[in-house]
């Protein structure tokens, strides 16, 4: 169902991988929201004890977003969201998210498959929100869980693989252009390429380069980004080869280096995921 | 009763208290006249012995004058009761007071008849000699009860008890007024005392919702006090499902100094009875970590502090629910202290909530090795892989300001690893990644260190992951590294064969085959581990010029490889390659060929070893020695005859990297005693010695005619006297001596 996950689209997600969770119980997760309201009240206010249970300013709701999965094998995607209520505004006012958090597995079958019970795998963590709070939840469940969190960086290679994936998906809209962006390195100042083509000419290359539909080789990534290259290279005497590739911009979604991306489109969402849990299991093991 | 506990306390080195048993006639020392503070301090002239009596003597008459005080008597103009007073001082000072002592002057003090001054006088007068009984505790709380003291002697008597706390003898009754003392929590003055007293007593029966509310009211109203917090802390760690609290970076101390007047003297007097007091409780809530540097939130490389896994108490409380009379409570990793405490709770211990705080904790790491789980080795492989892998200096970009870290870092993993004597597969499968892009340098003692606990299982990988790029840095680095490396891998030989016994033996204990690792596995890596390092070895000496310093290295790792069959239960020996052999033998240095003498016998007692074996076939056959081996040995063993022993070292080598040379090409040298260039005097090696024996054996002769030395037998002698024991074992052994000795 579309609807349920929308708004997930057209944020930034900060990207984190994650070492399988120790004793987490999926049955739990009022009692886990109840413990990290505590924690993060005790955190926000060093030094003072809170009871566990009662009413905070900052409320957890812990969920699971069952949508979100590759295989029967995956683990539910878990949604953290963090409110609070303003005092100004009236009782019965909504109360104001300002933290999201998602752990999501899509396809994690290569790391989940020889786990022991006890293990959940979880791989990729998205964050939406201001860092101290990343920073206290990431504490709770390295410490109630024993696992380690890293920031998922994203290699040029990879951002080269989305980059091809996504000019060949079917769009209703053809409206956005696929957006490359080459930094330039070792320059005193930093230098950065943008290079912007029509989706429809993206596309269009994909196609003449790709040989199977469904199947997608390393040789095939190459060559279209070649061709990316010796365009540009024509008409601007400029090498992009020599140059990083930072982000890739596309109607589907976007993805910069520094492990931030933003999803634009439902229907891909669980494509994009599977590559990012792969990435973010590659970095686990 | 009470007598008997008293004694009991007692140590031989006080002879007061021997003394003391036939003291008991109050009366005689009555008739004695009045022993005031004056007669006291004169009585400090007085032998040990004599001084000791009269105290006493004057102690149980101002405990009997106390005890039967009736009502309110003023301090002024009361001598007796000064002279008591001043008696009961300076003898619990000197000496502290037995425990009816104490319950007389607690009793008195705490009932108000007196001044405050007198009542403080004697509070600060109850300095325990062995024990407070508990009963006396439980009378004065029913005296603050009834309030009939004053507010300061009420909170002079709180930091007595908290003071005294770990000499009570029981405690039972006192856990039954924990209601009692925390209602006392409502008196902002006592408040904090009360705190540290229920801090002293808490357990986790003790926690209950109501109370945690209670404090929580308090806190409100008082804000952040660090006696609640630790308080508060306590009740966290019992029931963290109940009430949480962070504490800030730099709270520490807890409770103020409350030990107050009294701690000095027991301390004085404890150290004179020099007998085992009771250790005082430690604060064990420090959650505060040092933090050198401000990082990402996940980027700091911070061992976790052990602490309770609190998933697993709430599944406890939910299993108790369900079986009220099984005992299953855990017991917290914060209060394990002691190695006995260990002992005592290790069927109920859980391992912490985060499984990488074991590395500093030796409890736990003992703990580890009891326990064989597979989700603890997965638990820690995680958190270490990643912790590696983003901490590394030299892998990581701007990560070098932080090597100081990162080498105390890989100095606990290390640690670790001979601790449980065994290696982590997480730190494997880091070194294999970030070798090729070491320099060599950084961290450079830790990586060499930590490469000994590679484990045996994973072989495959050895050649590309580690002999590869190790030996491109082994020939481009200092001698130091070589020395280091060398050292190293001789570690990493041994750690593997002790591995294959320890596995021997559990083999043969369970009847269960073996595991992953067949023998022939185990023999090629261990083979293939012997072939590198003979290759280095011999492209390092060249590089070098054959230092003794290399050298000695290079022979302490074939001290282990000639004995692997016999010492170790492995059915292989290599041969130290030419390259070796050589540089060894003609050595300028004298250790290093007694070494080399050693390491030959003990190939020799390997190798006879095995042929009896083989003949009596007894075990082993499939891996029989290869006739090279005993070969290369017997060539080998030639050359060292001729060198040391027969003269013949140019004749008799067949080695076709050895020393073998055609008399005409000798006599071409123009060498005139090429002869007699290589025996046991004339070896390079053994000249120096040479020399000193003519110097003591024909003191006046000049010449330096070594071949005055023509019974060898005392020269010999003289040879092992200094220490050559490899030259003996080896000539003993090797050298057929008929001739010489008859």
């Amino acid at each position: 169902d579309p609807q349920r996950t929308a708004f997930l689209l057209r944020k930034q997600w900060s990207l984190y991988s994650v070492t399988p969770l120790y004793r987490f119980c999926e049955a739990r997760l009022r009692d886990y929201g109840r413990q990290l309201g505590a924690f993060i009240a005790a955190e926000r206010q060093k030094g003072l004890a809170v009871e566990v249970g009662v009413e905070l300013d900052v409320k957890v709701a812990v969920s699971c977003l069952p949508d979100l999965k590759g295989s029967e094998q995956d683990q539910a995607a878990l949604l953290l969201q963090l409110s609070t209520r303003s005092p100004t505004s009236k009782k019965n006012s909504e109360d104001k998210v300002v933290w999201l958090g998602w752990f999501c597995c899509v396809a994690g079958d290569e790391l989940s498959e020889n786990l022991p019970e006890d293990f959940t795998c979880l791989p990729l963590f998205l964050v939406h929100g201001a860092e101290r709070y990343t920073a206290i939840v990431g504490g709770w469940f390295q410490k109630t869980f024993d696992c380690y969190f890293r920031r998922l960086t994203i290699s040029p290679l990879s951002l080269s693989w989305m980059a091809a994936m996504w000019a060949g998906c079917k769009e209703d809209k053809a409206t956005s252009a696929m957006e490359l962006l080459f930094s330039v390195p070792c320059l005193p100042q930093p230098l950065d390429i943008s290079y912007a083509i029509h989706a429809e000419d993206a596309k269009a290359l994909w196609d003449t380069v790709q040989k199977t539909p469904g199947e997608i080789t390393q040789e095939e990534v190459d060559v279209f980004m070649d061709c990316l290259y010796s365009h540009f290279h024509r008409h601007f005497k400029i090498y992009l080869s020599a140059t990083k590739l930072v982000k890739v911009s596309t109607a589907i979604a976007s993805a910069h280096s520094d492990g931030i991306v933003k999803f634009f489109q439902s229907q891909y969402l669980t494509g994009v995921l599977m590559l990012l849990t792969e990435l973010a299991i590659s970095q686990i093991q | 009763e009470k007598m008997q506990r008293r004694q009991s306390s007692k140590t031989p080195e006080q002879p007061s208290q021997v003394h003391h048993k036939t003291q008991t006639d109050l009366s005689a020392w009555r008739k004695g006249g009045r022993t005031g503070p004056e007669k006291s301090v004169q009585y400090h002239q007085f032998p040990n012995n004599q001084e000791n009596d009269t105290n006493q003597g004057s102690l149980e008459q101002a405990l009997s004058y106390f005890k039967k005080v009736q009502d309110r008597v003023s301090l002024k103009k009361n001598n007796v009761l000064q002279d008591h007073l001043t008696t009961v001082e300076s003898i619990a000072l000197q000496r502290g007071l037995p425990p009816e002592g104490i319950d007389v002057l607690l009793n008195v003090a705490l009932s108000g008849k007196f001044a405050d001054t007198v009542n403080t006088r004697l509070l600060k007068s109850l300095v325990p000699a062995s024990v407070v009984p508990e009963s006396c505790v439980v009378s004065s709380v029913s005296w603050l009860c009834v309030s009939k003291c004053s507010g300061n002697i009420q909170l002079l008597f709180l930091r007595w008890l908290i003071t005294v706390f770990d000499f009570i003898d029981h405690k039972e009754q006192l856990h039954a007024l924990y209601g009692i003392f925390f209602s006392f929590l409502q008196d902002e003055k006592m408040c904090p005392y009360v705190c540290h007293l229920l801090y002293l007593l808490t357990r986790k029966e003790s926690v209950k919702p109501f109370r945690i509310r209670r404090l929580l009211d308090l806190q409100s109203k008082m804000g952040m006090q660090p006696h609640l917090q630790a308080l508060l802390s306590l009740y966290k760690l019992f029931c963290p499902e109940q009430v949480t609290i962070a504490l800030p970076g730099k709270t520490k101390i807890y409770f103020k100094n409350s030990e107050g007047p009294w701690k000095a003297a027991i301390n004085t007097i404890r150290q004179r009875n020099q007998e085992k007091s009771p250790v005082s409780q430690v604060l064990f809530l420090c959650t505060a970590q040092p933090r050198s540097r401000k990082r990402k939130w996940n980027t700091q490389l911070i061992i976790p502090a052990s602490s309770t896994n609190q998933n697993n108490l709430e599944e406890d409380k939910e299993q108790n629910h369900v079986d009220l009379y099984c005992m299953n409570e855990s017991f917290p990793v914060e209060q394990l202290q002691t190695f006995s405490q260990l002992l005592q709770n290790i069927h109920h211990l859980e391992f912490p909530s985060q499984m990488g705080s074991v590395l500093t904790n030796p409890l736990l790491l003992h703990y580890m090795n009891c326990i064989k789980d597979e989700s603890i080795y997965l638990r820690l492989y995680y958190w270490m892989g990643q912790t590696l892998q983003e901490e590394c200096t030299w892998c990581v970009a701007d990560n070098n300001k932080y090597e100081e870290e990162f080498k105390d870092f890989l100095e606990t993993v290390y640690k670790t690893e001979c601790f449980l004597q065994e290696g982590f597969s997480s730190c494997e499968v880091f070194l294999y990644r970030s070798l090729p892009l070491w320099d060599g340098c950084c961290c450079q003692s830790q990586v060499l260190r930590l490469l000994s606990w590679i484990p045996l299982s994973s072989f495959s990988e050895t050649k590309s992951h580690l002999y590869d790029p190790m030996a491109q840095l082994f020939f481009t680095s200092s001698l130091y590294f070589k020395c280091s490396f060398l050292e190293s891998l001789k570690e990493l030989l041994q750690n593997w064969l002790n591995w294959h016994v320890i596995h021997l033996d559990s083999e043969s204990d369970s009847q269960v085959p073996s595991l992953t690792t067949t023998l022939s596995e185990l023999v090629n890596v261990v083979a293939e581990l012997i072939h590198f390092v003979g290759w280095i070895s011999t492209v390092a000496l060249r590089l070098e010029n054959n230092p003794t310093f290399l050298l000695y290295f290079i022979l302490d790792f074939y001290e282990t490889v000639c004995d692997m069959y016999l010492k170790y239960n492995l059915p292989l020996l290599i041969m130290p390659p030419a390259g070796v052999f050589y540089p060894a033998l003609l050595s300028m240095d004298s250790v290093s060929l007694n070494q080399l003498c050693y390491i030959m016998y003990r190939y020799r007692t390997n190798l006879v070893a095995a042929k009896e074996n083989e003949l009596s076939k007894k075990k082993m056959l499939q891996f029989k020695f290869s006739r090279q081996t005993y070969q290369e040995y017997n060539q080998y063993i030639t050359a060292m005859v001729g060198c040391l022993w027969t003269s013949s070292a140019f004749q008799k080598d067949i080695h076709p990297q050895g020393l073998h040379m055609e008399d005409e090409l000798l006599k071409k040298t123009r060498e005139q005693e090429f002869k007699t260039s290589f025996n046991i005097v004339y070896h390079p090696a053994m000249m120096g010695y040479a020399v000193l024996f003519l110097q003591q054996a024909w003191p006046g002769d000049t010449t330096f005619n070594f071949n005055l030395i023509k019974k060898w037998n005392w020269y010999l002698e003289y040879l092992y006297a200094q220490g050559l024991k490899g030259l003996k074992v080896f000539i003993e052994s090797s050298i057929n001596r008929v001739s010489q000795t008859s």
